[in-house]
């Protein structure tokens, strides 16, 4: 969140910071750095051993164990997806660290206070505010500019554990509980066993059933009856350890009436070796609940020639359970060399709803296979789905998408845009779009663009005295503003800036 | 200021000759007017000052106050002080024109080495510029030119140019799709700019722009080149004879 800082901004588009965050980073990934901290690992491989040493650290009780140790064997019987348009060398299961923590860490500090320095440091140089101060949000418009003070609470996760969260007594004041899974599986058992598993089954695809066996760290936030939570929440995932696995799990429960906004940011330092991460969020809403989940993943992408770079497996999925829920996702995906990722909606509940808003770019040789499924099953629900795919260099960009209206779906409805653009002559754009109705008072649309970054619009804003990476940026960042407009504020801004980055010597 | 020497340019994926030797001098100050007929090479001349890709230079040169024009790029060219108001400007989606204005301002201001303008300041100036152009603030919100009509479009250039403050201004028929009353405001607009120390290159096919924006001197360009010039009763000849005598005259 590297524009948390800035106070004064333009309303749309690209603007001066960004333009100068380009310019910072001369074409190179902005959080490339490692963080050089005494490291406690378990053993290289996957066996049940590594899953019960991963239990024991975290100290979990022993249905716990059992559940993760049932995943493992289901994971032995299951085979990687292949369906994707992603290719990439073959991944051996057996050479990754699937458990790293800082050694600081293995007594668990009480308050951020204790927390190693060093720690601390990085996610202050990462732009995370760890201490509990109002963030200072740029409000949006070239008018003046007065700094609107708003709470962030943060949920800080180091490879495979967290390192604290902000503004616990705050939240709890409030009824709303956010802390780490682990936290949440020692201090709140009964919630998470009745939840846990019940939107990703244990079962749901090779990568989630080996996230269920190995997962480390994520988050857990639960809000009660008729609570508005009264913060942005937010969880920063860093990967800092070379070879080693991060698979987050998160849980989100808002209970009736309630409403939360979640933000995820990640980032990881450049290393030549490909890592991997194979995340798993699922999200309860109950009936008048509504949930906004906003990710700005930014993993290391790889070098320009490919190399290095995270593979991003993920399966997250929403469970509007209750009627006249509502889930909004948002993703802003700019890093990882291959991405697969494809946040649902199960809209169970009548007059639910779903939306998916999302910005994929895709430059040198990195692959996205992205999307979301909305599965109708409730009568009156609604989804809308809006995605923009940017594909630069070398890289291909698919979108990947299911709307399904079951038999019981009566009047859903749907509205579904897909716009992909294409920057230079050596990338590609696929869109993918699955439709199945089961009954016939549904109504599915779809609408779908790809289109070659406009050179005379190109060369207008350069008659005006733009380069040519501002004037891609400028006109990318328009391509993504019904997006971009989806996000909360501070995340706006960051995503401009990422925009810019990410398409750094994309043209020329 | 503006001085173009023997400059002859082709259509790059064409080998077809378009400008065949243009001799031009605008100096400071002063207003040169280009007529012509159709196909006679005069918007590529401006795209050629502009830099807009696709043209091939086979020979000559443009300079501005001594600058290799056809050495920079075209952002170099902005901020160096050219500024040209096209014939069609182009839509961005998605770009706030306020965000696109201030962007460009602070990109040429960067560029020549300038502070960048505070929101604030910038915000004044643009609402007060925008004022006498009779732009209101929905349209200064709306993106770039997205839904703008012929006239919305032609003022939203104008504006552009009153922000940038170039020393040499190309107008591209910028009459071209403008009912009475926006030509008044446009031409007011470009008039409110004139001032000593800057150029305008005005190339029209019509002389009731000129009745607007009063030139100094008018060329006649034809078949890539400039076959005639004079003072502004020029335009008035070819309004009244067309351009068939003059090039009989010429030929």
């Amino acid at each position: 969140m590297t524009a948390l800082d800035h106070s004064s901004q333009v309303k749309e588009g690209v603007d001066q910071d960004t333009v100068e965050a380009v310019r910072e980073v001369g074409g190179v990934y902005k959080h490339g750095w490692s963080t050089d901290i005494e490291m406690e690992y378990a053993p290289k491989g996957l066996t049940p051993d590594i899953v019960r040493l991963i239990s024991e650290k975290n100290e979990e009780p022993e249905w716990m164990t059992d559940w993760r140790l049932a995943a493992y064997d289901r994971w032995l019987t299951k085979k990687e997806p292949e369906w994707a348009m992603i290719d990439y060398p073959e991944i051996d299961f057996q050479d990754q660290y699937y458990y790293a923590r800082p050694k600081s860490m293995m007594v668990k500090p009480k308050s951020l206070d204790e927390v190693d320095p060093k720690l601390l440091a990085t996610y202050e140089k990462l732009g995370i505010p760890l201490s509990e101060q109002m963030i200072l949000a740029g409000v949006e418009g070239a008018e003046a500019t007065p700094a609107e003070a708003r709470k962030v609470a943060v949920d800080a996760v180091f490879d495979s554990v967290s390192i604290g969260t902000t503004f616990q007594e705050d939240l709890k004041k409030a009824g709303v509980i956010f802390c780490s899974i682990s936290d949440a599986i020692r201090d709140h058992p009964e919630l998470v066993r009745k939840y846990l598993g019940t939107v990703v089954p244990v079962s749901d695809n090779f990568y989630a059933t080996l996230n269920s066996a190995v997962f480390t760290d994520g988050s857990f936030v639960y809000v009660p009856p008729g609570v508005r939570c009264p913060m942005e929440l937010s969880t920063y995932f860093r990967i800092n350890a070379e070879n080693t696995g991060q698979f987050e799990r998160t849980l989100i429960i808002a209970d009736k009436g309630s409403y939360v906004s979640y933000l995820e940011g990640c980032t990881a330092p450049k290393r030549d070796v490909a890592q991997l991460h194979a995340a798993v969020v699922e999200i309860i809403v109950e009936e008048d609940a509504e949930v906004k989940y906003s990710t700005v993943q930014n993993w290391y992408p790889g070098d320009e020639d490919g190399k290095g770079g995270i593979y991003n497996f993920v399966t997250k999925r929403a469970d509007c359970r209750g009627d006249r829920s509502k889930v909004m996702w948002t993703q802003v995906e700019t890093g990882s060399a291959v991405t697969w990722k494809y946040p649902s909606c199960i809209l169970r509940g009548d007059d639910s709803q779903g939306e998916f808003y999302s910005i994929a770019i895709t430059n040198h040789w990195q692959q996205a296979d992205t999307g979301t499924k909305m599965i109708h099953l409730g009568k009156d629900t609604k989804s809308r789905i809006v995605s923009k795919g940017i594909s630069a260099g070398q890289a291909q960009n698919t979108y990947r998408g299911l709307v399904s209206m079951h038999p019981k779906a009566q009047n859903a409805r749907n509205y579904t845009q897909c716009d992909s653009l294409l920057i230079g002559d050596k990338c590609g754009a696929h869109a993918i779009p699955y439709i199945e109705v089961k009954n016939n008072s549904a109504r599915v649309e779809h609408e779908a663009t790809a289109s070659k970054v406009d050179e005379d619009q190109l060369f207008y804003c350069r008659s005006r005295g733009m380069d040519e990476e501002e004037a891609v940026a400028l006109v990318v960042n328009g391509f993504c503003k019904d997006v971009l407009q989806a996000l909360p504020m501070e995340f706006a801004m960051e995503a401009q800036q990422l925009v810019a980055i990410s398409l750094e010597g994309s043209v020329g | 200021m503006l001085e173009i020497k023997n400059l002859h340019v082709e259509l790059a994926e064409e080998d077809k000759a378009i400008l065949k030797g243009v001799n031009l001098t605008v100096e400071a100050g002063k207003v040169h007017a280009i007529m012509g007929p159709n196909g006679s090479g005069k918007s590529t001349l401006a795209y050629v000052l502009s830099g807009r890709p696709g043209y091939e230079v086979m020979e000559g040169t443009a300079t501005l106050d001594g600058t290799d024009l056809l050495a920079l790029e075209p952002e170099e060219r902005a901020a160096a002080g050219l500024f040209q108001a096209f014939q069609y400007p182009v839509e961005i989606p998605g770009v706030g024109n306020m965000t696109f204005l201030r962007t460009a301002v602070n990109a040429q201001r960067k560029a020549r080495g300038q502070d960048e303008m505070s929101a604030a300041d910038f915000l004044k100036e643009v609402r007060a510029k925008a004022k006498e152009l009779k732009i209101d603030a929905d349209m200064l919100k709306r993106p770039v030119n997205v839904g703008f009509s012929g006239g919305e479009k032609k003022r939203n250039e104008i504006l552009q140019m009153a922000m940038l403050e170039p020393r040499m201004c190309i107008l591209d028929e910028t009459d071209s799709g403008l009912d009475v009353d926006a030509m008044k405001l446009v031409s007011d607009g470009v008039n409110a700019l004139r001032d000593e120390g800057r150029g305008f290159l005005v190339i029209t096919h019509y002389q009731r722009l000129l009745d607007h924006i009063k030139p100094d001197v008018v060329h006649i360009l034809a078949d890539g080149r400039i076959v005639k010039s004079g003072g502004p009763e020029l335009a008035l000849e070819v309004e009244h004879n067309g351009y068939a005598d003059i090039l009989a005259e010429v030929a």
